[in-house]
């Protein structure tokens, strides 16, 4: 992932606002902004520029259904993210591990 | 119905053509998907998803949809033990779109039948064939991601 499209997921993620928006698609996709701003303090306006930054960071996407304007979680960005640096570090772990088993096996054989 | 839907889209620095033949043929889904797509892909036809183990074992099948080459591809999902029962197939829908100098690739999964083994596996399955994919073509590795 080039490094402008993880500045623009962090940045989205830094926001609480947003991670609680991320949250209710989470628990129900799909949602209209009617629906998200439901129960929530922000305004309507707050609402929509918050989700406006989620999709510039591929965070949401949205479909159109009839004349309604629907949002879903994209988890892809978010994945590739834990792709990258967390399962780098468990590859890591396991090639330091195979290293270590190939030095006492050939410590065993002298 | 569960009116349950999926959208996940992921932008890949590469051509639709380039999407669409990583998406069917074997030799490359293989590679970053551990799996073959075989079907001849004309609308009305079955498709199978079928294992890299050496047995062949299918995974998944279905019915193209709608097939339209490097543009939209729409296929019923079921089971294998479904197979004869499409009252109990999901549906994917997979658009291919040229953004600026990128594709965006959007797959939508939806229709998901009660009682079926499929809607769990969905969330945690397409974010990983769709990141992999995007690394395959633009770095021609793919991630180590069913390692």
């Amino acid at each position: 992932m080039p490094t402008k499209e993880i500045d623009r997921v962090f940045k989205a993620l830094a926001d609480p606002s947003r991670r609680e928006l991320i949250d209710r698609l989470h628990a129900r996709n799909g949602q209209t902004l009617s629906e998200l701003c439901e129960g929530l303090k922000m305004a309507r306006q707050s609402v929509t520029q918050h989700l406006g930054v989620l999709e510039a960071a591929n965070l949401i996407s949205v479909q159109w259904q009839g004349r309604e304007k629907r949002h879903y979680f994209n988890p892809v960005p978010i994945h590739e993210v834990y792709e990258r640096w967390i399962r780098k570090f468990e590859q890591q772990r396991l090639e330091a591990l195979h290293g270590l088993k190939r030095k006492l096996e050939r410590n065993s054989h002298e | 119905m569960n009116n349950e839907k999926f959208v996940y889209v992921t932008y890949i620095a590469t051509t639709p053509e380039k999407v669409w033949k990583a998406l069917l043929e074997g030799e490359l889904t293989r590679q970053y998907w551990m799996h073959e797509n075989v079907s001849d892909w004309k609308p009305g036809s079955q498709w199978q998803h079928v294992a890299d183990d050496g047995k062949g074992t299918i995974r998944l099948v279905g019915e193209v949809l709608e097939s339209v080459p490097n543009r939209r591809l729409v296929l019923t999902w079921g089971e294998p033990a479904d197979a004869a029962d499409k009252a109990k197939h999901s549906r994917v829908a997979i658009d291919i779109e040229t953004v600026a100098d990128m594709v965006r690739l959007t797959v939508t999964h939806d229709e998901f039948k009660p009682g079926t083994d499929v809607l769990p596996k969905v969330a945690s399955g397409w974010p990983r064939v769709l990141s992999s994919l995007k690394s395959f073509l633009e770095t021609g590795r793919p991630l180590n991601t069913w390692a």
